[in-house]
């Protein structure tokens, strides 16, 4: 009954709500484990994995736009890709501003010969979507063997150090600008729950990068351009009925190159943040997969800008994890936060007399409730696998329930059914 | 009538010609603009792509291209795709590599056993995806490449080291060069260096023919047989061309995903087993990239077996012949990487647009037949 109010709440505080009761987990195994796990809500957690979610959040963003307007883009990596070349480019000839900037443009391009092939031409949006992932890593291999070798520092597959974007402190709740440090003192009294919102509060507030906070801002103005504006209503109408939205006088080819290269522009962004804000260099290889991890977080969230958000914080958590916790104690916990999240899927199943989707919960949530019992840590394979792992347990339990855009994938050509 | 076939003959050749004249242009235009000499270049590929023992390289490299390529084209043929070729191989070559290092068999058993435990695993790896499909909806493009990175950052980095000669190591350990255990001569497939000999002069420089190539053949018979003469691949491409038509004709396609899914893995298995028989066992540095590259030439070979080989060819070609420009130092070996992105999307582009010209050409013959009856 908790759940059905929380249902009735504005979106904000329904948010607010899961959050709380995600962290509310996170304080109950730190109470239960033997071991000091507080690396669960540390504040460099709560830090690193919004830094890692930034990529993916900016990749499912790209997608939404692309496939609201009926294209599927498995070609975000391939556009991350050249984000990541051209955003190292221009960071380390123009700064970090610039960088991004035409990190953005390179991942353009990679969307403009996708809108070329799929909506000029017609060509299945997964072929062209696979034939941009080979030729993204090709192009920056080339263009890297051109020119970051002319560069100190610089080879075939990786390019010189280039800046990081400024950062930026909240004032008064994480102390910056010299003002007090509310969230540290908060923090600092060691309170269960409360102390653990503070901490992951102040890590999300503190040393921000100014590239994190207008990617964060892209989410309600996401939902605003596509919801709000004719412009986003014929895109959606490019993705939801073409033919109707042709009757109505609309240049659907034109909205769908549109979106197609806004998509490719922020699979640019994706790409361009991960050289510039996370590893401060493009290395070939460097996108690790975040582009298709971007699309999964597409599809959890359903197709809507907040639920990208969430689906991307959720896979990024595990990534951030990774970093800082030494001794394996955090990363052995979270099987049992896994395994509660499992038995709370399984509950939520048995409400809605989805049997087989119980049994499946329960089974994982056992065996992950097994193994955190049985071992004292977890191999750091299992640690790396996890955000797929992750995915793949999602899409399980919730591939049938999402709704994509109807003409999704379709194939458009303007005066034909 | 005559003068039909060669025209349709010609149709489906426009289109990879022009794909390759059109990346070739546009690779000129890169070269010209980084300061090469275009003509320098090619030249330069061409003189060395026409010795015998670049030669054998070229098929060495074509070869697990096409069982990859064929993996892929499996799945394509029903619209179904199976990204998760690259993490099903190198599964697979770790697994076979591990099994045929631990027995001991007279050669054709041995060497049919790490076959069999690449196939077997390759499909069991490709089933998973398949079974996700199947009984949850999910989207096999997601899977596949959430499955490739399960494999490849995980299960093998995993398995590398549990495996490792002389005794399992931890993480830690900086020595990891070695690989598994070295498998028996006799697991080993020999190279056919006889064979090419016949029509050739001797092979020098050391360089041998693998063996797998003949598996690649008999991949490629296989292939055709089975989606042009069985029931299986009736219904494969029938519900690739219209799924509502073969459910009504009684199709099932749960049963038809699951089994191209499984089979695409049981070829995709394959790919990595001219590597084991090179190296005698999996390291480290086993060689990758060969699923990304089998879609590519899936692609360029429209799914025909014989296209498929065309495409892997080529495709080996300027992977190998490429090498020379490091040596004569004409232009940077990567161009070949920009041609191949190039052509693989010219190529679906051409593609694309020859459909569409076929489809009118259809319309307008049927409606001049037509005509012609009614008068």
């Amino acid at each position: 009954m908790i759940l059905a109010q929380i249902r009735q709440l504005p979106a904000w505080a329904r948010w607010a709500s899961f959050a709380t009761l995600g962290v509310l987990v996170l304080t109950l195994v730190q109470e239960l484990g033997q071991n000091d796990t507080s690396h669960l809500t540390a504040m460099t957690t709560s830090q690193t994995a919004l830094k890692w979610s930034i990529p993916i959040l900016l990749a499912g963003l790209g997608g939404l736009f692309a496939e609201r307007a009926g294209i599927i883009n498995i070609g975000l990596e391939g556009m991350m890709v050249l984000g990541t070349w051209f955003g190292a480019w221009g960071a380390f000839n123009f700064g970090p501003y610039t960088g991004i900037l035409i990190g953005i443009i390179g991942g353009a391009i990679g969307g403009l010969i996708h809108a070329i092939a799929t909506v000029g031409f017609g060509v299945d949006h997964i072929i062209s979507g696979v034939a941009i992932n080979i030729l993204g890593p090709f192009a920056a291999r080339f263009l890297s063997s051109e020119i970051f070798t002319g560069y100190q520092g610089g080879s075939v597959t990786q390019s010189p150090r280039v800046e990081n974007v400024d950062k930026f402190t909240m004032p008064f709740l994480a102390g910056g600008y010299d003002t007090p440090n509310f969230l540290k003192w908060l923090g600092d009294k060691d309170l269960p729950l409360i102390s653990d919102i503070g901490n992951i509060l102040r890590g999300v507030l503190t040393q921000t990068s100014w590239a994190t906070i207008v990617a964060l801002l892209l989410v309600p103005f996401s939902a605003w351009l596509l919801w709000r504006t004719r412009f986003g209503l014929r895109i959606r109408i490019s993705g939801e009925d073409p033919w109707a939205g042709e009757s109505q006088g609309v240049n659907i080819y034109r909205y769908k190159f549109v979106a197609v290269m806004i998509s490719g522009g922020l699979a640019g962004f994706g790409g361009a943040f991960i050289t510039i804000e996370m590893s401060s260099i493009y290395q070939e290889g460097g996108t690790t997969g975040r582009g298709f991890i971007g699309l999964a977080a597409l599809i959890f969230g359903n197709w809507r800008p907040g639920g990208i958000l969430a689906a991307a914080l959720l896979f990024g958590y595990p990534y951030a994890l990774q970093f800082g916790d030494f001794d394996g104690f955090a990363s052995h916990a979270l099987l049992l936060v896994n395994a509660i999240a499992l038995f709370g899927v399984t509950i939520w199943a048995i409400r809605k007399s989805k049997h087989a989707d119980a049994a499946i919960a329960f089974v994982l949530g056992a065996l992950s409730a097994i193994w955190y019992f049985v071992a004292d840590t977890v191999p750091d394979w299992w640690v790396k696998i996890l955000p797929y792992v992750i995915v793949i347990v999602v899409l399980i339990f919730f591939a049938q329930r999402l709704r994509m855009p109807a003409a999704n994938g379709q194939i458009y050509r303007r005066g034909q059914t | 009538m005559k003068n039909e076939t060669l025209r349709r003959i010609a149709l489906a050749l426009a289109a990879p010609i022009a794909a390759v004249i059109f990346a070739t242009i546009a690779s000129s235009v890169f070269l010209l603009i980084a300061g090469s000499n275009p003509f320098t270049a090619y030249g330069d590929m061409f003189e060395y792509g026409s010795r015998l023992e670049i030669q054998v390289d070229i098929l060495n490299r074509a070869t697990p291209l096409y069982i990859s390529g064929v993996a892929a084209a499996i799945g394509f043929r029903m619209n179904l795709f199976n990204i998760g070729v690259e993490g099903q191989y190198r599964l697979a070559a770790i697994v076979a590599a591990y099994v045929g290092a631990s027995v001991s068999l007279p050669a054709v058993l041995h060497i049919g056993l790490i076959l069999l435990v690449a196939m077997l695993v390759g499909g069991a790896y490709s089933g998973v995806a398949g079974v996700l499909k199947v009984t949850r909806g999910v989207n096999e493009v997601i899977s596949t490449i959430m499955l490739n990175a399960i494999a490849i950052s995980g299960l093998i980095a995993w398995l590398v080291r549990e495996w490792q000669a002389g005794g399992s190591v931890d993480a830690t350990a900086t020595n990891l060069g070695v690989g598994t255990e070295p498998i028996n001569e006799s697991g080993l497939i020999p190279n056919i260096n006889s064979w090419l000999e016949i029509f050739t002069r001797d092979i020098g420089k050391g360089k041998e023919l693998t063996g797998v190539f003949l598996v690649a053949v008999a991949v490629g018979i296989l292939y055709h047989i089975l989606i042009n003469r069985t029931r299986f691949g009736f219904d494969l491409r029938a519900t690739g061309i219209n799924p509502f038509a073969a459910r009504v004709g009684g199709v099932s396609d749960k049963r038809m995903v699951l089994g191209a899914m499984v089979l695409s893995g049981v070829v995709a298995g394959l790919v990595g087993m001219a590597e084991i028989a090179k190296l005698g066992r999996f390291n480290p540095n086993f060689v990758g990239g060969l699923g990304f590259a089998g879609i590519a030439v899936a692609l360029l070979g429209r799914n025909h077996p014989g296209g498929i080989a065309i495409g892997a060819l080529l495709f080996a070609f300027l992977d190998t012949a490429s090498g020379v420009l490091q040596v004569t130092g004409s232009a940077s070996r990567e161009i070949v990487f920009i041609m191949q992105g190039i052509i693989l999307l010219a190529a679906v582009i051409a593609y694309e647009v020859v459909q569409r010209f076929r489809i009118r050409e259809e319309a307008r013959l049927a409606s001049v037949l037509l005509a012609g009856e009614a008068g």
